[in-house]
């Protein structure tokens, strides 16, 4: 709960809480339009070329100047769209991603301190909500912003657009899974919903401490490999594929419609990475010193950011670097892999939670366990044979 | 004995269409019997890929019956870039000739002027003399290089690996910039003309010419790594458009496809021209037929073509570069001034050209997309009677429903990639 509203609501509280809101809005605009630079310069970097150079210093500004022009833009609506669907989807897509980032813990103390920091007198977290179920909601928000590309490919009346929102649901759904599984694994070594207390929970040893070791290693790099997914940036960007369906769900859209699911993506990706810095990478804790300003306001700021942009500039390396999936490759990856991966190692984590908590030797525990892991991926592995093997030979039989 | 079978019956086009003869048929005959064995179980959609469609390289048109993600079947329509130079080439004058048909194939112009200077010289009997012969051969296989390194370029464009798009580019700018110094322009060069080429090389452009060189290989091995080894990659390519040896025969396919399915067949080797069979080269040859086989070509011929200009730098003689018979090849602008005759053979030259002995004839070179063919006959005028251009592309693209059948949208679009066709010489 956060300590600002523990001695009632007054009027300061109201105005600190509008103050927070406004800086969230304002910092995940401006979080978009650095992103989109920013992977714009890396990408130009990566392929010999120079990128956005003419507005503002280092084409700063460029986002900017994109989105008026596509403001000013003729808005078409095509013949054949279902015209209220077709003009709710921008807003699915873009209002989840706005939201998201509220649970979002920006800074704090958290290596000395409660993770608070003082606003005209009053203690507070630096996030603008922590709902008990912080997690969740970021999931439920990712779980509408599907809906916005769903409902924008079927009610496009096209058909490139409809095939790629088939593939949008058909995606999102199947990594949902593998998300949520790998979420689940930090909430039992954390033992709470709430990302100020998942945050809290790996604050005290730099690194030691953090769910990406507490963990092992196996729950973050599935939770990266979904979450691009869920993100549906390259190499998993089958939804618009510009190659095979010209853009997929968005073919249809222009002006500012187009400009929203655009910022929609972005503003995902930025949360998304601001996602794995919370569960995996202890959010803004790090080596505090200094003044009190230092320790509770500048350096876990800094801290948080230097994770947030290790993070963009690895969604932005994969892109420089991988050729897309095709479909059936990749509901190959998420179901056959990643989540009989994620669900368990979810076990073995959970077997070792049982174990300490009961007392039982825990190496004996996770042998055990180990076994019985090994023998369901061996079950796994023959049943997928014998699924080969059936549709091979279908496919002989129907050829 | 022959079954005369009532073509109103439903198995009979059920069987039509599953042996995917409605290919063969016209739109609006396909689409009744399309309309005519749909059921309500029936849940196909047609969709049409092009002539608009970033993939369909230029103005390819695709129909596409797809159930679900995959494809039922699918026909190529052609004829959206058609323009009409097999026609107005008639209306050209054999010198002029060139400058029209370096417009079909303009990946590879070089090779369109070569095979259509090739055939005049043939019908005139003439011989370009050695030094002629090695320039041409030296920018052939400059000319493969960049077509192939545009083929890397698109064909990981189209894969999804976007850097490898600007890589190509790159690496096929830099003989762009050579052939500038060398022709004149980038592409369209009108360089290799009945009679020999139009001018000598420049001062310094062996320097230049190594200087592309050294880099190359590196930067091929560069791909290797981000490509050829890579797993997505692998996965996208490796059995995807499948094309026997048969099929690519019976359908026509020469170059980098018919290489694909293990069959080792290379004109440059096998029908030498030029003095291909002075120099020593591998024939690069595939074993599965399948899109990956023809990545990988493409990028060992590359090398090939390296390890070919390397020897041509060496071998080069000096001498004449063109013909010095001064009915085919105009005199040097300074003999304009000096010589009375030379200002005739000028005037002649450029207005009504040269007469080319009745005659016809059929020549064949081995282009970066395969046996690009030149018929020619003439009826003793300064122009072509008719002239026929066998472009690989338009033969190649006919093996696209085979190699697309069964297989997803995105399997699609690495086929049409892995075809490699140039709209300009599918239509001309």
């Amino acid at each position: 709960m956060d300590p600002l509203y523990a001695d009632g609501v007054g009027v300061a509280v109201v105005l600190i809480t509008l103050l927070k809101v406004l800086v969230a809005f304002v910092f995940t605009l401006v979080a978009t339009m650095f992103m989109v630079w920013f992977e714009r310069k890396i990408i130009a970097d990566m392929q010999h070329r120079i990128g956005p150079n003419r507005a503002g210093p280092w084409g700063i500004l460029q986002t900017l100047a994109d989105g008026t022009k596509l403001f000013f833009k003729e808005d078409l609506l095509p013949d054949k769209a279902d015209r209220r669907v077709f003009r709710l989807a921008p807003v699915l897509a873009v209002v989840p991603a706005f939201l998201a980032f509220s649970v979002i813990p920006l800074g704090g103390n958290f290596t000395d301190g409660d993770g608070t920091v003082s606003i005209f007198g009053h203690r507070t977290f630096l996030q603008l909500a922590d709902p008990p179920v912080g997690v969740l909601f970021f999931l439920a928000m990712s779980a509408i912003g599907v809906y916005g590309i769903m409902l924008a490919g079927w009610a496009s009346g096209s058909k490139y657009p409809l095939l790629g929102s088939v593939r949008a649901s058909a995606q999102i759904v199947s990594y949902e899974a593998a998300l949520g599984l790998s979420v689940v694994a930090v909430l039992l070594v954390t033992r709470t919903l709430s990302t100020n207390g998942i945050v809290a929970a790996q604050s005290a040893r730099f690194g030691v401490d953090w769910n990406l070791v507490a963990t092992g290693v196996v729950p973050a790099v599935v939770f990266l490999i979904a979450g691009t997914a869920e993100l549906n940036r390259p190499p998993f960007d089958l939804v618009e594929a510009e190659q095979e369906l010209v853009g997929g769900f968005n073919t249809e859209y222009s002006s500012i419609r187009f400009a929203l699911f655009f910022l929609a993506e972005f503003m995902n990706t930025v949360t998304m990475s601001a996602l794995i810095v919370t569960m995996f990478l202890g959010g803004p804790s790090g080596p505090v010193f200094g003044p009190e300003v230092m320790r509770s306001w500048f350096l876990p700021l800094f801290w948080f950011f230097l994770k947030l942009v290790l993070f963009l500039f690895t969604f932005v390396w994969f892109r420089g670097t991988l050729p897309r999936l095709r479909y059936d490759q990749l509901m190959d990856l998420g179901w056959k892999v990643l989540i009989p991966l994620s669900l368990g190692w979810l076990l073995l984590l959970a077997t070792i939670r049982v174990a300490q908590n009961e007392g039982w030797s825990v190496p004996i525990a996770m042998a055990i366990s180990l076994v019985v892991l090994g023998g369901a991926f061996g079950l796994l592995n023959l049943s997928l044979r014998a699924a080969r093997r059936n549709r091979e030979h279908e496919a002989e039989v129907y050829a | 004995m022959t079954v005369v079978e009532n073509q109103d019956s439903i198995d009979y086009h059920a069987r039509l269409r599953n042996g995917r003869a409605v290919l063969r048929m016209s739109e609006v005959e396909a689409a009744q019997r399309g309309e005519m064995l749909a059921d309500e179980n029936d849940e196909t959609m047609i969709i049409n890929m092009g002539p608009q469609h970033p993939s369909t390289h230029g103005v390819l048109r695709l129909m596409l019956e797809l159930q679900g993600e995959q494809v039922v079947r699918s026909k190529p329509i052609v004829g959206y870039l058609h323009t009409g130079m097999e026609k107005t080439a008639e209306d050209l004058t054999f010198l002029q000739g060139p400058t029209n048909v370096t417009r079909m194939d303009y990946a590879s112009p070089l090779f369109n002027e070569l095979v259509f200077s090739m055939a005049v010289e043939e019908l005139l009997g003439i011989e370009v003399p050695e030094r002629g012969q090695w320039i041409r051969m030296l920018m052939c296989e400059l000319n493969r290089m960049s077509s192939h390194l545009l083929f890397q370029a698109t064909n990981g464009m189209d894969i999804g690996a976007v850097s490898v798009m600007i890589y190509g580019w790159r690496d096929r700018e830099e003989l762009l910039r050579l052939f500038e110094k060398i022709t004149g322009v980038r592409m369209n060069h009108n360089y290799i003309r009945p009679g020999g080429v139009a001018a000598d090389l420049p001062d310094g452009w062996r320097d230049d010419l190594l200087r592309i060189l050294e880099p190359l290989p590196g930067r091929l091995d560069d791909l290797d790594v981000l490509l050829t080894g890579q797993n997505i990659w692998r996965d996208r390519l490796q059995g995807v458009g499948v094309i026997t040896t048969q099929e690519a025969i019976d359908l026509g396919a020469t170059g980098p496809i018919l290489r694909s399915t293990g069959y080792d067949w290379d004109l440059r080797r096998d029908l030498p021209y030029l003095h291909y069979d002075q120099v020593d080269f591998d024939v690069v040859v595939g074993t599965f037929g399948d899109c990956f086989d023809r990545y990988a070509i493409r990028l060992n011929e590359i090398r090939e073509s390296m390890k070919i200009v390397y020897q041509i730098l060496e071998k080069l003689p000096k001498g004449d570069y063109k013909v010095q018979d001064k009915k085919v090849t105009p005199p040097p602008r300074a003999r304009i001034d000096e010589s009375m005759e030379a200002l005739i053979h000028h005037f002649k030259l450029y207005t009504e050209g040269y007469k080319v002995p009745e005659g016809e004839v059929y020549v064949a070179v081995e282009s970066p997309r395969g046996e690009l063919g030149c018929y020619l006959v003439s009826d003793g005028t300064s122009k072509p009677y008719r002239m026929h251009i066998r472009g690989p592309s338009f033969v190649n693209l006919q093996c696209l429903p085979h190699m697309m059948a069964d297989g997803l949208i995105a399997d699609t679009v690495a086929v049409i990639s892995s075809v490699d066709p140039i709209m300009g010489e599918v239509d001309r």
